[in-house]
C-alpha cells in the first residue's frame, strides 16, 4: 500500500519531468534493448536453424553416413581437408552391409547429387540440383507431392527414367502447363515427369525448389556419382532416441567393416541436423557470452545516471522530506520511498527497453531473412535487472535523504 | 501535576557554531497542562524557534529533561522521536508545508500513512478532519488551487488527523492577511473549546492575545509567564 504510493509518486515525477526522465531512463533502456533484441534474434535463429535449416538439409530424426561433414561453418584447416580427402568413399557394398545388418528399424536411401542443366522444348534451366535417391527419400525429406506421384521402389530398383521435379522447375520450364507426363532432358537423357514437389520456400534467401529427384539407378547416375560410390546414405529413424541407437549401430558396423583399431579415428562421418548446427551453436554461444558484458556496461551507466537523478531529486525535495519527517516518517520510511522511486524509474526504463528490443528484433525479421522469436525468460530477466539496477542506484541517495535533519530540511527552499 | 502534557526541567540547548558555542536556551523550566492555550512570544534570537523544535520533538536538548505525556523524550532515538511526532504532535507551520503535488485529502492522510493505517481508515479519518475545518468540498484540490486560509486549514486538518496531545503552531498566521488570520484564530478557538491543547509560537501581540497564557522568552530564558485572569479558572 505504501509501496504503491511510492510507485505512484515516482510515476508522477517521471511524467512531470519528461525530458529529464528521458535522460535518466536511456541507459537502462539501451541495456535492456540490447538484451531483448540479441536474445530474440539469436533465439529466432536457433529455432530457424533447427526447424528449417538443419531438418530441411538433413531431415527429421535422420543422419547421413558420409565420407566427411557436408555442412561446415567456420574454417577448416588444410590438414583436416587432406585427411578428409584420403578417406575411402561410401560404396554400394557399404550401404548393403548396413542395410542387411542394422537391427534398429530405419528407412534408408542412397543419395548422390550434382548440379546440371535441364531442358524442355526450347527452354533451359541451369544449375538444377539433380538428386539421385531411393524411393524412401521422399519420406525422409518429408517432401509433399503437389501433383502426380513419387517414384515407386520398383522404379527406383530398375532405374526407370522417371523424375519428380521441384516447384521452381515446374514454374520455369512448364509455365502454364501441367508438367506431369511431359518429358524433361536431364544431361541430354529423356525423363518422364511423374510428380511435382510442393513449394519449399527459401532459406537465407536461397530457393529450396531448384531440384529434381531421379531414381538412384537411373541412367544419369554415371553423371552424378563416381563409380560404385555415393555421396551419402540417408538413415531415418522414428524418433530421436531410436536415431541415436541406429547411429551407434552404424558406427560400430562401419568401424568393424573398415577394420579400424579402437585408437583410430573413424574415417567416415555421421552427419545429423545437430551436427550440422555445431558451427552455428558456436556463434550463438559467443553472442551469448558477449551479451552480459554489453548489457552490464549500459546498465552500470544507466545506474549511475539514475543515482545522479535521485541525488538531484533528494536535493530538490529536501523540504518534502522535512515535512514527511515532521509528520512521523522514520528513516526507513524515507529510505524505502526513494529506493522504490529509483527502482520504478529504472523499471520503466526496462519496460521501454523491452518494447524497443522487440521492435528491433521484428525490424530485423522484416528486413532480413533472419527470423526473430522473443524468449519469455529474457523479459523476466529484463524486468528483474531493471528493478535491481534501480534499487542499487537508489541506495546512496535514499540514505542521504533518510539522514537529513528535519529542522534543516524544513527550513530549506 | 498529573494533567501536565509538557514538562520542561532545566532545558538547555547549545549549538556548536564552528568552535563557538551558541546558547539558544539557557535553562527553561515550563509546564503546560492539558487543554491549555499557550502563546510563546519573544524577539528574534530569544530562543522561540529552538523551544518550538524541542516541544515538537524535532530536536533534543543538550541538558535537562523533557517529559511529554508521561514519557521522557529528551533521550530518545531518531526513530522513537518520529513515532512520538506522529502520535503526539500536530504541526501547523507558517508556510503551510503541504506537499504541492498531493490533493488536500492526500496531504491530510500523510500522518496516517506513517502511523500504518489501512487506506480505508486513512480516508475516513482524513475526511472527518477536513470536515472539522470546513473543507469538505475541497478534498480533491491541490494546494495551488486553494487560498492561503484554505491551505492553512488543510494543514490544521493534517495536524489534527492523528488526534495529537498538542497542536503545535509556528507563526500560523505569518503568511496570511488579517481577515484570514482572524478566521484561523477562530478555528483555533473552536478547537480549544473542544478540549485541544494548543501551543503557538508568534511574535504578533494581537495573535498572542487569543491565547489564555503567554510565555515571553528573552535571551534563552523565560522572562514572564502570564495567565489571563478571566479564563484561568478552568
Amino acid at each position: 500500500m505504501r509501496l504503491l504510493e511510492a510507485v505512484r509518486i515516482a510515476l508522477q515525477m517521471i511524467w512531470a519531468q519528461k525530458l529529464k526522465s528521458f535522460f535518466s531512463l536511456v541507459g537502462v533502456t539501451i541495456g535492456v534493448t540490447f538484451l531483448i533484441a540479441v536474445v530474440s534474434i539469436v533465439q529466432g535463429m536457433n529455432v530457424y536453424m533447427e526447424d528449417q535449416f538443419a531438418n530441411r538439409l538433413v531431415g527429421l530424426n535422420t543422419f547421413q553416413l558420409r565420407r566427411f561433414p557436408g555442412i561446415n561453418m567456420g574454417d577448416i584447416s588444410e590438414e583436416t581437408w587432406r585427411e578428409w580427402l584420403r578417406r575411402p568413399r561410401i560404396t554400394y557394398d557399404d550401404a548393403d552391409y548396413v542395410e542387411e545388418r542394422v537391427k534398429t528399424t530405419v528407412v534408408l536411401s542412397r543419395y548422390c547429387q550434382e548440379r546440371m542443366t535441364i531442358s524442355y522444348g526450347g527452354k533451359q534451366a541451369k544449375d538444377i540440383e539433380v538428386q539421385g535417391a531411393d524411393a524412401a527419400f521422399f519420406q525422409i525429406k518429408n517432401y509433399e507431392i503437389a501433383a502426380g506421384r513419387p517414384f515407386s521402389p520398383q522404379e527406383a530398383r530398375v532405374g526407370a527414367p522417371v523424375v519428380v521435379i521441384g516447384d521452381l522447375l515446374a514454374e520455369k520450364l512448364y509455365e502454364g502447363l501441367d508438367p506431369v507426363g511431359k518429358t524433361a532432358l536431364i544431361g541430354g537423357l529423356p525423363y518422364r515427369i511423374i510428380g511435382v514437389v510442393a513449394k519449399q520456400g527459401t532459406i537465407f534467401g536461397i530457393s529450396l525448389d531448384k531440384f529434381v529427384v531421379v531414381p538412384f539407378n537411373a541412367p544419369t547416375r554415371r553423371k552424378i556419382c563416381m563409380y560404385n560410390t555415393m555421396d551419402e546414405l540417408y538413415v531415418q529413424a522414428a524418433s530421436s532416441p531410436v536415431m541415436l541407437t541406429a547411429m551407434d549401430e552404424v558406427e560400430s558396423m562401419m568401424r568393424s567393416r573398415r577394420q579400424l583399431k579402437p585408437t583410430e579415428e573413424s574415417n567416415f562421418y555421421l552427419q545429423t541436423a545437430e551436427g550440422a548446427l555445431e558451427g552455428w551453436q558456436r556463434i550463438s554461444r559467443i553472442l551469448f557470452m558477449a551479451l552480459p558484458g554489453l548489457v552490464a556496461i549500459s546498465l552500470v551507466v544507466g545506474g549511475i545516471v539514475i543515482m545522479n537523478i535521485m541525488l538531484m531529486a533528494v536535493a530538490e525535495r529536501t523540504r518534502e522530506i522535512g515535512i514527511r519527517k515532521a509528520l512521523g516518517a522514520k528513516r526507513r520510511d524515507i529510505l524505502a520511498q526513494f529506493i522504490v522511486e529509483s527502482a520504478t524509474i529504472s523499471t520503466v526504463g526496462a519496460i521501454f527497453g523491452i518494447g524497443l528490443g522487440i521492435g528491433l528484433a521484428f525490424t530485423v525479421k522484416a528486413l532480413t531473412p533472419f527470423p526473430a522469436a522473443v524468449a519469455p525468460w529474457s523479459l523476466g530477466v529484463a524486468v528483474a535487472l531493471g528493478i535491481s539496477v534501480g534499487m542499487s542506484a537508489g541506495i546512496y541517495p535514499a540514505s542521504r535523504a533518510s539522514k537529513l535533519d528535519p529542522i534543516v530540511a524544513l527550513r530549506s527552499e | 501535576m498529573s494533567d501536565a502534557v509538557i514538562q520542561f526541567r532545566g532545558i538547555r540547548r547549545e549549538y556548536d557554531m564552528g568552535g563557538e558555542v551558541v546558547r539558544a536556551l539557557a535553562g527553561v523550566t515550563l509546564t503546560i497542562r492539558r487543554n491549555e492555550y499557550v502563546a510563546i512570544m519573544g524577539p528574534s534570537g530569544s530562543g522561540k524557534s529552538t523551544l518550538m523544535n524541542l516541544i515538537g520533538c524535532l530536536d533534543t536538548p543538550t541538558e535537562g529533561e523533557y517529559w511529554l505525556n508521561g514519557q521522557e523524550v529528551s533521550r530518545m532515538t531518531d526513530d522513537a522521536l518520529a513515532r512520538v511526532r506522529n502520535k503526539e504532535i500536530g504541526f501547523v507551520f507558517q508556510t503551510f508545508n503541504l506537499l504541492p503535488r498531493a490533493t488536500a485529502l492526500q496531504n491530510v492522510e500523510l500522518p496516517l500513512v506513517y502511523a500504518g493505517l489501512s487506506s480505508r481508515l486513512r480516508r475516513r479519518s482524513a475526511e472527518d478532519a477536513l470536515n472539522r475545518v470546513g473543507l469538505a468540498d475541497r478534498m480533491y484540490h491541490r494546494p495551488n488551487e486553494l487560498s492561503g486560509g484554505q491551505r492553512q486549514r488543510v494543514a490544521i486538518a493534517r495536524a489534527l488527523v492523528n488526534r495529537p496531545s498538542i497542536l503545535l503552531a509556528d507563526e500560523p498566521t505569518g503568511n496570511l492577511d488579517s481577515a484570514t488570520s482572524e478566521e484561523i484564530m477562530r478555528v483555533f478557538g473552536h478547537l480549544h473549546a473542544q478540549g485541544q491543547t494548543i501551543v503557538m509560537v508568534t511574535h504578533e501581540a494581537d495573535i498572542a492575545a487569543h491565547a489564555d497564557r503567554v510565555v515571553l522568552l528573552r535571551d534563552g530564558l523565560v522572562e514572564s509567564d502570564t495567565t489571563r485572569e478571566t479564563n484561568a479558572a478552568a
